[in-house]
């Protein structure tokens, strides 16, 4: 049979048909565990896009006297402090779990029953830094 | 990273610089400037890292991905660049 004359199957058509073809993540009932290695890539990206921000404050910062009262003042405003508690969430998250994750490696709590613990405590962990700075920010 | 970042982040909330001079000169101090680059290092190899590793699992066709890795590292050794002239323009 020529190509144009092949029937047009989905991709998936040749596979079990009971299978299913798409997952949904936010249908998926995760374990603690998958939701502490999405918020670690998650916060990892955020982070990335924090570090031009922060390069560019600390530039400023030290050119001068108006450019460190400039930086000082960009701190203060309303989006800056959304972005702080944000990225302090992030950088908490990040290191959190970086460190779990590190320790798995070595073979630091790698049975399910404490790894699971870790994961909760991570979570929290970070949630609760980030609650930690959003209390510091608005006091 | 894991020991710099909270010594930096207690310094600049705990102990903050109020004027420019007293900022510079912090920075300044030749352990500090030290310091720094390192953390800058590291910093900059963790971004290499963790933005190629997410730049191979969803950047596609090939072509795009290959173009965004190298603009990856092109930025990132901008911003080294950058940032050290900072550093060394901070010195007295």
């Amino acid at each position: 049979m020529l190509q144009h004359e092949m029937p047009q199957l989905p991709a998936n058509a040749l596979k079990d048909p009971r299978r299913p073809v798409f997952l949904n993540p936010l249908q998926v009932q995760m374990p603690v565990g998958a939701l502490t290695s999405i918020g670690h890539r998650l916060s990892g990206i955020a982070l990335a896009l924090g570090v031009p921000a922060a390069a560019y404050l600390f530039a400023l910062s030290l050119q001068d006297e108006r450019g460190f009262s400039r930086a000082v003042e960009l701190l203060t405003h309303a989006p800056t402090r959304v972005a702080t508690v944000l990225l302090a969430w992030a950088l908490a998250h990040h290191v959190l779990a970086g460190v779990r994750h590190m320790l798995s490696d070595v073979n630091v709590g790698s049975p399910l029953c404490v790894a699971r613990v870790s994961a909760y405590a991570v979570n929290l962990g970070g949630a609760a830094i980030a609650m930690f700075v959003l209390w510091a920010q608005l006091r | 990273m894991l020991f710099f970042l909270p010594f930096l982040l207690w310094t600049l909330t705990m102990r903050p610089s109020h004027t420019h001079a007293e900022w510079k000169a912090w920075v300044a101090q030749p352990a500090i400037t030290a310091a720094l680059c390192v953390f800058l290092i590291a910093l900059l190899s963790h971004l290499w890292v963790g933005l190629r590793d997410v730049l191979l699992d969803y950047a596609k066709p090939a072509s795009v991905r290959n173009v965004a890795v190298a603009a990856l590292a092109a930025t990132l050794l901008l911003f080294g660049g950058w940032l050290v002239a900072v550093l060394i323009n901070a010195r007295p």
